[in-house]
């Protein structure tokens, strides 16, 4: 199996916590993984982005080349959009919806959502809602990899061990509310298929 | 036995260094070398041993209680990042001359593409210059590995050695495998060859052409490496240099197969014999090094003589930012447009609805206080220049503030506001950190006290180090003191809290000290946003 993911979203929502947890699920299952990340300046409510790549075989590069990526798995639409030329033609998107408004010329969402529409692989729902819903509303990140994980070779089972082993330190509510999450986003991006 | 873990290649490097008898790390933090001293911070092995891992006040402090340490014959390391080199310049160049008796790792972590830096500064020219031995892992496994062999290389060779980071390695994750059982630390032992440690002329000038004759040794060193590795291959039109990372992105491009010869360069001083090996068989040859034209400028010389070389020099490789798979593809196709087996590139084009999305100061951040009061005490003057610093109150330069005029090197603030008055600008502010303040500030705040400057520094306080994730400062607690210590005169050393309720008496503050013809300092204090939350994290659970 191969994946490469380009995570995004803007810095402090949270997207490093996805790759801790299929970072450690891969490590169990014995897979090959790199995963480069950002830190620094650029993380102060700026873009923020992460390559994920979860593979069979040794992988070469940290970072996925252009057309490369199976997955663009955003916290925020416009931040989906951003990384495109990323996606290979069969690729997938799966984004929250929820725009997060920093700057003063954040496009219209109308805009946003046509050109999301106008791909053909997409999983596209707002998860700060189906987080406070399931959860809590700092869950929407573990909503956006239960609804990611459709996509990635991986027993959803040992994705779960993996959010249990993360959380674990914070206790059993927590994890628990974590996996809820998950799950829902998973069954929410099953739907949409 | 071994085990594998999931590591970023600064913490790779640190465990490895932790695995190999390492006595003590010393470092100041920045992007993106700061989790090297985090990780020894941090380990159980580490900390039941005692491994020293304090934060050091700047590179310089921290590169010479380093080599204190190796002159004492055990292992030590210091790690910073690119433009920390040039701090520690000083006694990192003499450190050629001293030699090293305990291994002792020189960590420069580099920052091509500047996301978190000034500059784009390439830190095996510091390695030539000196005249050591550096080594450049393209992989986490590699920046492990490399930790236990740079020490034995620099104890077998009596020299510190360089390893060189850069931020795709540093700041991305792999599966190491690690050993379990940690190597036993170094007795204290003393240098062979006291006297080279005296950099007094007569002795320097004997040691001086001792470490010319070490040349060779070092070399010798580089062509039996482990990590220079020469790779055959069918199609010899072109042969390929490939160091450091950008060995990663050709493999990717090939899928690990290159049809063409390839010589991987993770050890300098560059392996002669190797490279003649590789130019021999080929018609030409192609650079790829992430950085600045290192190798390149090397081979090429001043006459470019020889066969065509391909690379940062003759345009055949992007100049500037990191190289990617995309840059290296590129690059590839530039020189052997019939190549087969590349990969198409991007598919879909960039979106037009998007836009950029600048980092910006904390909601909640004091700095954001500071500089509200800052722009309306200074709103009433007709060209007031304000010095800006290193650190997230760089960010005070993007609106809504666009506060500060100037942002160069750590402490430069207090220093370029000081030429500023002395040529008649006012008025002159700086506008500096605390951590920054104790890195570099401290010194020249000295002179302006001496010369009772007529300017205002502002030293915004939030008791941490916070651009790079809120590591100790250690000024925190006794700022006020070290003005004074100083010679500041107390009446305008004066201090105030940087919240929205503030604002007002700040601005007030701030006219009056800018008033006064003479040398203020503003200590301005609120703790970092992050570090609060972290800290009240902490009491809640």
């Amino acid at each position: 199996m191969k994946t490469d993911i380009v995570l995004a979203g803007v810095g402090g929502q949270g997207i490093l916590t996805i790759a801790t947890i299929l970072g450690a699920a891969a490590l169990k299952e014995n897979l090959f993984l790199k995963q480069a990340e950002v830190h620094g300046m650029s993380q102060r409510g700026g873009d923020v982005q992460s390559n994920l790549r979860i593979s069979s075989s040794p992988i070469h590069s940290d970072l996925i080349p252009l057309g490369g990526a199976d997955l663009i798995v955003s916290l925020e639409p416009m931040e989906a959009l951003r990384y495109l030329p990323y996606l290979k033609e069969s690729g997938w998107i799966v984004t929250n919806t929820q725009p997060f408004v920093n700057i003063d010329n954040y496009p219209e969402m109308e805009k946003v959502e046509a050109e999301l529409a106008r791909h053909p692989h997409v999983v596209a729902f707002n998860m700060d809602e189906v987080a406070k819903e399931v959860a809590t509303a700092r869950s929407s990140n573990l909503v956006l990899l239960g609804a990611a994980s459709p996509f990635i070779e991986m027993d959803p089972e040992k994705i779960t061990e993996a959010i249990a082993a993360v959380f674990g330190s914070k206790g059993e509510k927590i994890v628990e509310s974590n996996i809820a999450a998950f799950r829902e986003g998973r069954v929410r991006a099953t739907e949409k298929m | 036995m071994k085990t594998k873990r999931l590591l970023l290649g600064d913490e790779a490097f640190a465990l490895g260094a932790i695995n190999a008898g390492l006595s003590g790390a010393y470092a100041y933090p920045g992007t993106p070398s700061t989790e090297i001293l985090e990780f020894v911070q941090k380990d159980p092995v580490a900390r039941e041993r005692g491994i020293h891992s304090h934060w050091s006040s700047n590179e310089k402090t921290a590169m010479e209680e380093a080599l204190g340490m190796s002159f004492c014959g055990k292992r030590s390391m210091t790690s910073m990042k690119h433009v920390g080199l040039n701090v520690a310049a000083d006694p990192f160049v003499n450190s050629a001359m001293t030699g090293a008796n305990g291994g002792l790792l020189v960590v420069a972590a580099d920052d091509p593409s500047m996301h978190s830096s000034q500059n784009e500064q390439d830190s095996r020219f510091y390695a030539d210059f000196a005249m050591i031995p550096l080594l450049e892992p393209s992989s986490q496994q590699e920046a492990y590995d490399m930790a236990a062999y740079g020490f034995e290389l620099s104890e077998r060779l009596a020299i510190p050695v360089v390893v060189r980071f850069v931020t795709r390695l540093s700041h991305s994750r792999a599966v190491v495998e690690c050993h379990d059982e940690p190597a036993p630390e170094n007795s204290l032992h003393y240098p062979a060859n006291p006297l080279q440690w005296v950099l007094m002329p007569a002795m320097s000038k004997r040691r001086n052409r001792q470490l010319i004759a070490d040349q060779e040794s070092f070399e010798r060193a580089s062509e039996e490496s482990p990590f220079n590795k020469y790779i055959e291959g069918a199609d010899h039109r072109v042969g390929i240099v490939a160091s450091g990372v950008a060995f990663n992105y050709l493999m990717e491009c090939f899928d690990g197969n290159p049809p063409f010869p390839v010589l991987k360069i993770s050890q300098y001083p560059l392996p002669k014999k190797s490279l003649r090996r590789l130019y021999d068989s080929c018609d030409s040859l192609l650079v790829l090094e992430e950085g600045q034209p290192v190798i390149e400028r090397q081979l090429r010389g001043v006459f470019d003589a020889g066969k065509k070389i391909y690379g940062k020099l003759s345009g055949d490789v992007v100049r500037d930012g990191e190289l990617s798979p995309d840059a290296v593809r590129a690059s590839i196709l530039k020189v052997r447009p019939d190549v087969k087996g590349l990969s198409e590139g991007a598919i879909h084009g960039d979106s037009d609805v998007v836009v950029s999305r600048p980092p910006a100061l904390c909601p909640g951040c004091g700095h954001r206080d500071v500089y509200a009061a800052l722009n309306a005490a200074l709103a009433e003057y007709e060209s007031p220049k304000v010095f800006g610093d290193i650190g997230c109150y760089t960010l005070g330069f993007l609106k809504p503030f666009s506060a500060i005029d100037t942002c160069v090197d750590m402490g430069a603030s207090i220093t370029m506001a000081k030429g500023a008055s002395d040529a008649g600008q006012f008025p002159a502010v700086a506008i500096i950190g605390d951590s920054t303040f104790t890195h570099s500030g401290m010194t020249g705040l000295l002179d302006a006290i001496n010369e009772d400057t007529s300017m205002l520094v502002i030293i915004s306080d939030n008791l941490t180090t916070g651009m790079t994730g809120g590591q100790d400062s250690q000024g925190t607690g006794k700022l006020e003191e070290i003005c004074l210590g100083l010679g500041a005169n107390p009446a305008h050393v004066r201090t105030i809290d940087s919240l929205p309720k503030n604002v007002e008496e700040m601005k007030q503050l701030f006219k009056e000290e800018i008033e006064h013809k003479g040398l203020s300092v503003v200590i301005s204090r609120r703790e970092c946003i992050q570090t609060a939350r972290r800290h009240a994290g902490a009491k809640k659970a």
